[in-house]
């Protein structure tokens, strides 16, 4: 298990390369000079040579590729444009609530999709199939700021159960988690309606297979023939769409904090896109790729809890 | 209680691909003859109605500006879905050609190309769409552009698997010993197998290009002002959300159905090639 | 391998008059038809047929496993042990499958959970029948791992389906049917998917668990050979009926039914030139073509007028522990 384990931190260090790479040539694609979007039309040719100094981008794009990866492996971000202070002391600063909100959004997911894919799958063709179906078509066919603008109106405005701003600090836990609640429940809606169908399909074939029948000529009871003998192997084709939609789960936290006005990594992109904080960009970048590149490492891992035949390759 | 539930389980695996199609197609007519059934210019300002509620005569209400929302909700249908349907187009080209020939010629290439595309499915989709659009700069094209980017990656994918086992046939090997160029053999032989499973895709990923540009829309990289898309006006009604909750509500509605018929179409494509995976 | 099995002992597996209906397109369909047998104590009964006869259907049903929406026992009984099994709840079979009666089955390769250790699973019935946990639990699968023969147990408890040859998965799954010391076991083709050497050191392995538990074997085979090697008796069974019961020396010696006597010429046997086989003509119809009266009508080589009704199942060949089910030297009206 061990080797297992550390075979796939190994192989996680060429995709983070990989991905570093992309973020540096996404940046730099762009045609034109970014010291000039930044400053203006009105710049001038002073100021201009002078940011792209401080840039880094008077230089060779080899020298500047190696500087940017001695900085990242340093940890070092950057120094933001705008607001003038380190990048990744922006970011630490709201880093907490988007892994709050991404880990409890997957939680709420996985914990309301699972036994609905089970349920739905057990008594095929019935009202709790129904129910799951269709939950999972409206958990697709809602854009995450829909969802959330409308459970905002709905929950927040309409009946005021729920605070309009989806965040208090952490000094006062009941304020804190009552403003989690939409915005996880936002990203959970969608979450559910993967979990469940993918659950669904995968206890229905699991159902099927020989072992189960092995199982009930045992004698072990229906309810342990379902969750344990057959869950367990549905898990593999729920973690695979977890990991799978990771991406988009990330895009949808950004609009939710967008909507429910949470701090947060999405608050911050916006920010500097629209700021054209050239640098925060870039750091930022480098924390999203850091973040997919752990998602899909856990992913692996999370198989080789799951599935005991991948571990001992 | 059985019978008349598994009936209905089964309907909404045929019946919700007429409904989508249905759907899509009102939808679509709409867009199209957007220029002549909406009741108002979409941009015609009349700030004396400004953020007005639903009325007679504007069945929508009206946004800051005094703008017909209903007006500017079939106008945002005809940038949404000809945004969505290019792109999907252009990314199903792209991509499709990359994998068939990544597939096609295997070996290092294939898994160069690969590794690649894996890269970059793995990225957020919407922060990549975000990163292209801003720095490319929100204008027609460039949205086009940066949406059909995204999705390169899935639909390579979707088309390396076909090609892969495609390749080792036989009629393959015989299309070789005729001398058929390799061009020839790709385009003719292997492109109409992979076709289906491409086209599957593209319904499902239509839905998503939507929903990425009405995403973009919304946050403020969509095409600027003061076009109608569906994302800018929810925005707006995001931003009046307690005066005017109406701004919100109605493009969202439009979102959602469109999605819906998308996301119908899509199950009841893939039920319809792949019984083991059907709903029912 | 024949053991004198005194005539007052009760059978410890009794079927009688069983009727297995089967749903296809809305109606039911018999696809097992009043079939009755006992299996005696230290005995194994071969149950012989081509596949869609209705031998594993049977074997489901004394089990009580049919799938719930498409299979039902419609009419009979089955007595294990003196208990009867058809139309007990769920639950109360629950409690008798893997404790009273075990059954094996032909796919080793998919007959395990690929996701739990195989300790684990034959862990499984203790725990749910003789209540053991613990370390208690884990002593007795590593008896049981021994007593199949399964190499370096100690190691393997906690190892996965997957890292198991299919003959060593066959051991595990009669670990698991015989942990509680059942009273009868159902081996539907258990060596079927297995290679020839191992077939025989599997059928050793039940032979010898037999002999030593005293339990019944219901040992469901298309294969003569396996029959001629391990079964006293011999039902065989077509088309959902049982045609033909016998002792298995008489059975191979006499065949009655013209089906049975088929079945042996389209074998390859040891006394045979290879080029006198002969395959019996036609398929088995499917359960919606069967025809009224005789099964095996469409087939058979000496189909009478009579065959049009369905003959009842009489002792023949002058013994009373040889019977057949057919028309053939049965004066007019049957017996």
């Amino acid at each position: 298990m061990l080797r297992f384990v550390s075979l796939r931190l190994v192989m996680a260090l060429p995709t983070l390369w990989a991905v570093l790479t992309l973020v540096f040539v996404l940046v730099r694609i762009v045609p034109g000079d970014p010291a000039l979007v930044i400053l203006g039309d009105q710049a001038t040719e002073q100021a201009l040579v002078a940011l792209r100094h401080r840039m880094g981008l008077d230089v060779p794009l080899w020298d500047q590729y190696l500087q940017f990866m001695g900085q990242v492996l340093r940890g070092d971000l950057g120094i933001s444009m705008v607001r003038n202070r380190p990048v990744w002391g922006e970011v630490a600063t709201v880093l907490p609530y988007t892994l709050e909100l991404t880990f409890v959004g997957i939680l709420l997911g996985v914990v309301m999709g699972l036994p609905l894919g089970v349920l739905a799958a057990q008594h095929r063709g019935g009202w709790i199939d129904a129910v799951a179906r269709w939950t999972s078509l409206l958990g697709l066919s809602f854009p995450a700021f829909i969802s959330g603008i409308l459970m905002l109106l709905l929950l927040g405005v309409e009946l005021p159960w729920f605070p309009v701003i989806g965040n208090a600090p952490f000094s006062n836990p009941p304020a804190h988690f009552r403003a989690l609640v939409l915005p996880a429940l936002n990203l959970g809606f969608i979450m559910v309606a993967y979990v469940a169908r993918v659950t669904r399909s995968g206890m229905l074939a699991s159902l099927s297979e020989d072992y189960i029948r092995t199982a009930r000529a045992k004698g072990v009871p229906a309810r342990l023939v379902v969750w344990r003998h057959a869950l367990r192997n549905a898990l593999i084709p729920v973690v695979t769409v977890v990991g799978l939609y990771f991406g988009i789960l990330i895009g949808n936290s950004v609009l939710t904090e967008i909507v429910f006005n949470r701090p947060g990594l999405g608050k911050l992109i916006v920010g500097a896109l629209n700021d054209r904080d050239y640098t925060m960009l870039q750091g930022l970048m480098v924390i999203y790729a850091l973040v997919v590149v752990v998602a899909n490492l856990a992913t692996d891992l999370t198989y080789g809890a799951v599935d005991p035949r991948i571990r001992v390759r | 209680m059985a019978a008349p539930k598994g009936i209905a389980g089964r309907a909404l695996g045929n019946r919700s691909l007429m409904v989508g199609v249905i759907l899509l197609l009102l939808i679509i007519v709409l867009a199209v003859l957007a220029p002549w059934i909406a009741p108002y210019d979409p941009n015609d300002q009349d700030v004396v109605a400004s953020l007005g509620a639903p009325n007679a005569e504007h069945w929508f209400g009206t946004d800051f500006f005094g703008r017909d929302v209903l007006s500017r909700v079939i106008w945002g249908a005809r940038v949404s879905l000809f945004v969505g349907a290019v792109s999907t187009a252009i990314s199903m080209l792209v991509g499709g050609s990359i994998g068939i020939l990544s597939g096609y010629v295997g070996g290092r290439f294939d898994q160069a190309v690969m590794a690649v595309m894996d890269v970059l499915l793995s990225f957020p989709q919407l922060i990549m769409g975000l990163i292209i659009v801003a720095l490319l700069g929100a204008n027609l094209a460039d949205l086009i552009l940066a949406i059909a980017i995204t999705a390169v990656p899935p639909f390579a994918r979707v088309a390396r698997g076909p090609t892969l086992s495609l390749k080792e046939r036989d009629f393959v090997e015989a299309g070789r010993a005729l001398g058929f160029s390799n061009l020839r053999i790709m385009l003719v032989h292997i492109l109409p197998n992979v076709l289906d499973d491409l086209i599957v895709m593209g319904s499902l990923w239509l839905a998503t290009a939507i929903r990425t540009e009405a995403s973009l829309s919304f946050i403020g990289l969509g095409l600027p002002p003061p076009t109608a898309t569906w994302g800018s006006i929810i925005r707006e009604g995001f931003e009046n959300l307690l005066d005017a909750p109406w701004l919100a509500v109605f493009p969202s509605l439009a979102v959602l159905l469109v999605m819906l018929a998308l996301n119908m179409i899509g199950d009841g494509l893939r039920d319809a090639t792949d019984p083991k995976a059907a709903v029912s | 391998m024949s053991n004198v099995v005194p005539l007052k002992t009760p059978p410890a597996l009794a079927v009688k008059d069983l009727t297995t209906g089967l749903r296809i397109r809305g109606a039911w369909h018999e696809a097992v038809r009043g079939v009755s047998f006992e299996v005696f104590p230290r005995e194994t009964l071969a149950l012989v047929g081509e596949s869609g006869c209705g031998k594993s259907l049977t074997a489901m049903s004394i089990m009580g496993l049919l799938p719930a929406k498409i299979g039902k026992v419609l009419s009979g009984s089955v007595t294990i042990d003196g208990r009867e099994m058809v139309g007990l709840p769920e639950r109360d079979l629950e409690g008798l499958r893997g404790n009273l009666v075990s059954m094996i089955f032909q796919e080793p390769m998919t007959s395990l959970n690929p996701v739990l250790p195989v300790g684990f699973q034959i862990a499984e019935t203790l725990r749910r029948h003789r209540g053991l946990d613990g370390a208690a639990a884990r002593a007795e699968v590593l008896r049981l791992m021994n007593r199949v023969q399964i190499p370096a147990s100690a190691r393997r408890i906690d190892d996965y389906p997957h890292q198991f040859s299919g003959g060593m998965r066959q051991r595990v799954m009669i670990a698991m049917a015989v942990a509680c010391r059942p009273k009868v076991l159902l081996a539907d083709e258990p060596t079927t998917a297995l290679d020839v050497t191992i077939q025989a050191q599997v059928l050793n392995l039940i032979a010898e668990l037999q002999a030593e538990d005293g339990m019944a074997v219901l040992f469901i085979t298309h294969n003569l050979g396996v029959v001629a090697s391990i079964a006293q008796r011999v039902v065989v069974m077509y088309g959902g009926d049982v045609v033909e019961t016998a002792p298995v020396d008489d059975f191979f010696q006499r065949p009655s039914h013209p089906y049975s006597a088929a079945l042996l010429k389209s074998v390859p046997r040891a006394d045979r030139r290879p080029d006198s086989l002969e395959p019996i003509p036609g398929q088995v119809p499917t359960l919606l073509q069967m025809p009224a009266g005789c099964r095996f009508q469409s087939r058979c080589s000496q189909v009478m007028d009579t065959c049009a009704e369905r003959p009842r199942l009489l002792p023949t060949a002058g013994r009373a522990d040889h019977q057949m089910r057919c028309w053939l030297g049965r004066p007019e009206g049957g017996c």
